[in-house]
C-alpha cells in the first residue's frame, strides 16, 4: 500500500496531535502516525475504564478531524520522503513532503539486585498498562522513582483499586518543596498538584529514599528501600519505579537529523522554529528533550504551523514556547539523580536482560561496540534501548547508533514489494 | 623498541590468524589496528566455514584451511557448530550439476552426497515444496569471528607479540611503516587490510563488495543446515551488477541469519531498503515460512574483492619484504587458518603445503 | 468509554475473559506472573509497558515474540507463554 501527505506526523502524543490538528487546519493533507492503536501517546492514553481527560479527548477529537489517522502503525524504516511502516494488516510506503517527528519519550529504567523479577515495572509503565485493563484491584504497589510523574501514576493506580504502600521520591526534602514553590508560579499546575495531593491523602510520600533491591522467587515479592534511617523492607505485588525519561530519537538519527549529545542522552537537535537539520523535517515535544505536556502540546502546534508554511503563526509561539521548556527546566533541576542509584548494580546484576548480560561482563570493554560483539550486550530484541539507555546514563557507552528496522519487524513486511 | 620481525597491519580474521602463525613460528611481531579486533568485514562475517568447488585453487586453499579450523571445534568463544551445508537445486538443470561437484569435493578429501527431494523434504521441511534436491557437506560448520580474531590475537600476545590498538599505519616506507602518530616501525611488513588494502598499496586492486544480512529473532529448529542455492556461486564470482542468492544460516542461538546480496561502487554502509528487499524475496521463495519471522536487525558488511576473486597471499613485486594477506571475498573466514600458514610459509622460505602461484599478487602485477 | 462486551480467550490453556479494547498482556497477567523465560532461564514479564523493552513477549496464534503489551486481546485469541 502507497500513500502520498503533505505532512506525515510521526507520534500521536500530545506534541503530535497538535501538530496534526494545526497542519490539517490549514488545508495540508496530514497523515497521524502512531504504533499504539488509539491516539494519546503515553501520556493522553486511553484508560478503558475512565476513558481520557478532558485535554486529552480535545486534542485526539480535533486531530482526527482533520487528520489521516493511521493508528497501529510502526515505523520500521525512513528515506527521504518516504517511511516503511508496518500495520496488521500489511506494510504501507507512506510518502511525505514535510515530517514532523514527534516520537517522545521511554522511561529511564535503572538497575538493580532483582530489577528483572515480574512484578517490577516502570511507573509509567504500570500505568499503561493499568489503563489497559492489567489486574491491579487489590495487588500492593510500591511506587518509586523521581519526578511528579509519580504521583500521577499512584493516583491513577489508586482509581483503579490498587492498594498503593507507599511513594518514593529519590530527591531530598528540600528540593521537592522547591518544585512545589515553583508549582504555585503557575495557577493551572499549583491546581493539578492541589488535586493529586487530595487524591493521594493517606498515601506516605517520602522523600531522599529509594528501591535497592527487589526480591522474591520467580516473581516480586518483597523491596529493601533505602531511606536515611537504614534500610526498610515492604512486601508488594507491584514495584512501579520510574527515573525520568530519555527522548525517541531513532527515528530522526535513522533519517539522518543531527542529534543533541550534549547531556547522557540524545535529543533530536532543531533551530528556534522546531527545524530539524534535514530541510522539511521537524521535531516537537520529549523527542527534542524532556520538558513536559504543556511544552509538546505548544511546539507540536508550532511544528506543524511550520510545516505548512503558517510562519508567522508559528512564530507568535515563540515566547509561549520558550516559558514552557523554562518551566520543565526548573522541575528537571528539582529531581537530578542521586548518584547511588547509578551504582545500585551489583557486577552480577543483569544489565543486558535481552540477552542476559551481566552487568561485570562488560568490564574491560572500552566501547559499546567491542562490548557488544563480546558479549552479545545489545544484540536482542530491544535493540539496545533499554541496556542501552543505562549504559550511557552510568556514563559508560554512548547510546548505540539507530539502524533500520527501527523496531523488530515481521520480515514480509521488508520482503514484500 | 622499533624493530620486529614481522610488522601486522590489520586484525580482522586473517591480519590475526597471521599474527597468530608468526608469533608460533618464533617471529617477533608487531600489529598495527586503528579499531576493534575483528571489527570490520570479520563482525559482519556470517562465519560460514564452507567448500565450495567452484574455483580449484580456492578449493585447495580451503580444504587446507578447514582441516585447521577442526582445532577451534571446542574452543567455547568460537561457537563452533557444525551443521553442514545443503546446497539446493531448483531444478533438473541445477540438480544434474551435482555429481562433477561431490567428485571435485571428493578429490579435495571433502565428503558430499546427494540429496533427492524426498529427502531434501526430510532434512529440512521448512523448504518450499517442488524443489529437485541438492547436495549436503555435513563437515562444514558455522563460527564466531570476532571472537576467534580475539582468541588468535591473545595468543599472539601471550608468545610476546606487541599490540598498537588505536593506531593506524600512514605510509609504507622502505624498511618498515610510519604510523598516524609518527612513529617508524622496523621490519618486514604484511599488509592483512582487507578493503583498506588501496591506501596504502594501490596498485593492487581491491574493491569493496557489500553484502546484506538480515538477522531474527530466536526460531529454534526451524533449519538445521546452513542452506545456499546452487546459484550463489555465480553470485559470488559473477560480475559487477547488483546480485542476490538464496542463503539462510541456523545461529546457535537458535536464531536464522538471512542472506546474500552483492554490490559494488556503494560506499554507504547504511542499508538500503531496496536491496534488502530483493534479497528476501529470493529468500522467502526457498524458505516461505521465513515470512512470518521477526527480523532484528540489518547489517552490512563489505567484502575485499579481487578481479579474479581469489586472495592475494604472498610478496609484493618489486619491494622489498613486503607482503599481502588479503582480497577473500567471501571466504575470509574460512580460509583465514590456511590463508597465514601459507604466508607465513612464505615468508620463511618454508615450502609452503599449496602451491601459492595461484595466490601470488605477482599475478596482477603492472 | 468501554463500550464493548468482554473478551473470551486463552492463555496457557485457562479461558480469561478481559474487557473491551484490553491488551493481551492484561489477559495473561489474569493467568501467571511470567510472559517468557530469559536466555539464562529466568522468569519475565513486561517492564516497559510501551513496547520497548520486549520482556511481555507471548506466543498469540502460533506466532511467536509478540509484545503482550502492543497487541489487543481479540475473542478466540490462543495465547501462550513460556512459564
Amino acid at each position: 500500500m502507497a500513500e502520498r501527505y503533505d505532512v506525515l506526523v510521526c507520534g500521536a502524543g500530545p506534541a503530535g496531535l497538535a501538530a496534526a490538528h494545526a497542519a490539517a487546519s490549514h488545508g495540508a493533507r496530514v497523515g497521524l502516525i502512531d504504533a499504539q492503536s488509539r491516539p494519546g501517546g503515553q501520556i493522553w492514553r486511553h484508560d478503558l475504564r475512565f476513558g481520557a481527560g478532558r485535554a486529552a479527548r480535545r486534542a485526539i477529537a480535533a486531530a482526527t478531524r482533520g487528520a489521516q489517522w493511521l493508528g497501529g502503525a510502526q515505523i520500521v524504516a525512513a528515506e527521504p520522503g518516504e517511511l516503511l511502516v508496518e500495520r496488521a494488516e500489511g506494510a504501507a510506503h507512506l510518502g511525505y513532503e514535510r515530517l514532523v517527528i514527534a516520537t517522545g519519550a521511554r522511561e529511564l529504567l535503572l538497575p538493580f539486585p532483582g530489577w528483572t523479577l515480574p512484578g517490577v515495572t516502570g511507573a509509567g509503565a504500570l500505568q499503561a498498562l493499568v489503563k489497559q485493563g492489567w489486574p491491579i484491584a487489590g495487588r500492593r504497589v510500591v511506587v518509586a522513582g523521581t519526578g511528579p510523574l509519580l504521583l500521577a501514576v499512584a493516583a491513577g493506580l489508586r482509581n483503579h483499586g490498587a492498594r498503593l504502600l507507599v511513594i518514593l521520591e529519590q530527591a531530598p526534602a528540600p528540593r521537592v518543596r522547591r518544585f512545589a514553590w515553583g508549582l504555585a508560579k503557575t495557577p493551572r499546575t499549583a491546581a493539578q498538584a492541589l488535586r493529586l495531593r487530595l487524591e493521594l491523602a493517606g498515601i506516605p510520600y517520602r522523600y531522599g529514599e529509594f528501591v535497592e533491591a527487589a526480591h522474591g522467587d520467580g516473581r516480586l515479592q518483597s523491596v529493601s528501600i533505602r531511606t536515611p534511617r537504614g534500610l526498610a523492607h515492604l512486601e508488594c505485588e507491584q514495584l512501579a519505579v520510574g527515573y525520568g525519561l530519555v527522548p525517541n530519537v531513532e527515528l530522526a538519527e535513522l533519517l539522518g537529523c543531527r542529534l543533541d549529545r550534549s547531556g547522557p542522552h540524545a535529543a533530536v537537535a532543531t533551530d528556534a522554529r522546531l527545524r530539524t537539520s534535514l530541510p522539511g523535517v521537524y521535531a516537537a515535544g520529549e523527542a527534542r528533550g524532556v520538558g513536559g505536556a504543556a511544552a509538546a502540546r505548544i511546539e507540536g502546534r508550532i511544528a506543524g504551523l511550520g510545516a505548512c508554511g503558517q510562519e508567522a503563526a508559528a512564530a507568535r509561539l515563540a515566547g509561549a514556547q520558550r516559558g514552557a521548556r523554562r518551566f520543565a527546566a526548573r522541575v528537571a533541576g528539582c529531581f537530578s539523580l542521586d548518584r547511588r542509584l547509578y551504582a545500585l548494580a551489583t557486577p552480577e546484576t543483569i544489565v543486558c536482560r535481552c540477552e542476559d548480560v551481566p552487568l561485570g561482563g562488560l568490564a574491560g570493554f572500552d566501547d559499546g561496540r567491542a562490548a557488544k560483539l563480546a558479549t552479545r550486550c545489545g544484540m536482542g530484541a530491544c535493540q539496545g534501548r533499554i541496556c542501552g539507555d543505562i549504559l550511557a546514563a552510568l556514563g559508560r557507552y554512548a547510546q548505540p547508533a539507530a539502524a533500520a528496522p527501527l523496531f523488530p519487524v515481521q520480515l514480509s513486511t521488508l520482503s514484500d514489494p | 623498541m622499533t624493530s620486529f620481525d614481522l610488522i601486522v597491519v590489520g586484525l580482522g580474521v586473517v591480519g590475526a590468524a597471521c599474527a597468530d602463525a608468526a608469533t608460533e613460528a618464533g617471529l617477533r611481531v608487531v600489529a598495527i589496528e586503528p579499531g576493534g579486533i575483528g571489527g570490520g568485514a570479520t563482525a559482519a562475517a556470517m562465519g560460514h566455514l564452507v567448500a565450495m568447488d567452484d574455483d580449484a585453487a580456492e578449493l585447495a586453499l580451503s580444504r587446507y584451511s578447514l582441516a585447521l579450523w577442526e582445532e577451534f571445534a571446542d574452543l567455547p568463544q568460537a561457537q563452533f557448530s557444525r551443521c553442514g551445508t545443503l546446497w539446493i537445486a531448483r531444478d533438473e538443470r541445477e540438480l544434474g550439476m551435482i555429481d562433477a561437484k561431490i567428485t571435485r569435493l571428493a578429490a579435495a578429501g571433502i565428503a558430499a552426497s546427494r540429496v533427492d527431494a524426498a529427502e531434501l523434504a526430510r532434512l529440512e521441511p521448512a523448504l518450499v515444496d517442488g524443489l529437485a534436491g541438492g547436495m549436503r557437506v555435513p563437515a562444514d560448520a558455522v563460527v564466531y569471528p570476532p571472537a576467534i580474531a580475539q582468541f588468535l590475537v591473545d595468543r599472539a600476545l601471550a608468545r610476546g607479540a606487541t599490540l598498537m590498538q588505536g593506531r593506524r599505519v600512514g605510509a609504507l616506507r622502505k624498511g618498515g611503516v610510519v604510523l598516524d602518530d609518527g612513529t617508524i616501525l622496523h621490519g618486514p611488513t604484511l599488509l592483512t587490510t582487507g578493503c583498506a588494502l588501496g591506501e596504502l598499496l594501490p596498485q593492487l586492486t581491491l574493491r569493496a563488495r557489500k553484502g546484506h544480512l538480515v538477522i531474527t529473532d530466536r526460531y529454534p529448529s526451524v533449519v538445521r543446515h546452513q542452506l545456499l542455492e546452487l546459484g550463489y556461486a555465480a553470485s559470488a564470482h559473477g560480475s559487477d551488477t547488483a546480485s542476490v542468492a538464496f542463503n539462510v544460516q541456523p545461529r546457535p542461538t537458535g536464531q536464522l541469519l538471512v542472506g546474500s546480496s552483492r554490490e559494488f561502487d556503494s560506499t554507504s554502509a547504511a542499508a538500503s531498503m531496496p536491496m534488502v528487499r530483493r534479497m528476501l524475496a529470493r529468500a522467502v521463495e526457498f524458505l516461505p515460512g521465513l515470512r512470518s519471522l521477526q527480523a532484528l536487525r540489518i547489517w552490512t558488511g563489505f567484502r575485499p574483492t579481487t578481479a579474479d576473486g581469489r586472495p592475494y597471499l604472498g610478496p609484493v613485486p618489486e619491494r622489498q619484504d613486503l607482503w599481502v594477506a588479503a582480497g577473500h571475498e567471501g571466504l575470509g573466514v574460512t580460509t583465514a587458518l590456511g590463508s597465514a600458514r601459507l604466508l607465513v610459509d612464505q615468508l620463511l622460505g618454508r615450502i609452503p603445503r599449496l602451491d601459492p602461484a595461484p595466490y601470488l599478487p605477482a599475478r596482477v602485477w603492472r | 468509554m468501554n463500550a464493548g462486551a468482554d473478551v473470551l480467550l486463552e492463555v496457557d490453556g485457562i479461558p480469561i475473559s478481559v474487557p473491551d479494547g484490553a491488551n493481551v498482556a492484561a489477559a495473561v497477567a489474569r493467568a501467571t506472573q511470567t510472559f517468557r523465560r530469559a536466555v539464562g532461564g529466568g522468569l519475565r514479564g513486561p517492564l516497559c509497558g510501551i513496547g520497548v523493552c520486549f520482556e511481555c513477549r507471548v506466543r498469540i496464534d502460533a506466532r511467536a515474540h509478540q509484545r503482550a503489551c502492543m497487541v489487543l486481546a481479540r475473542p478466540g485469541m490462543r495465547v501462550q507463554t513460556r512459564g
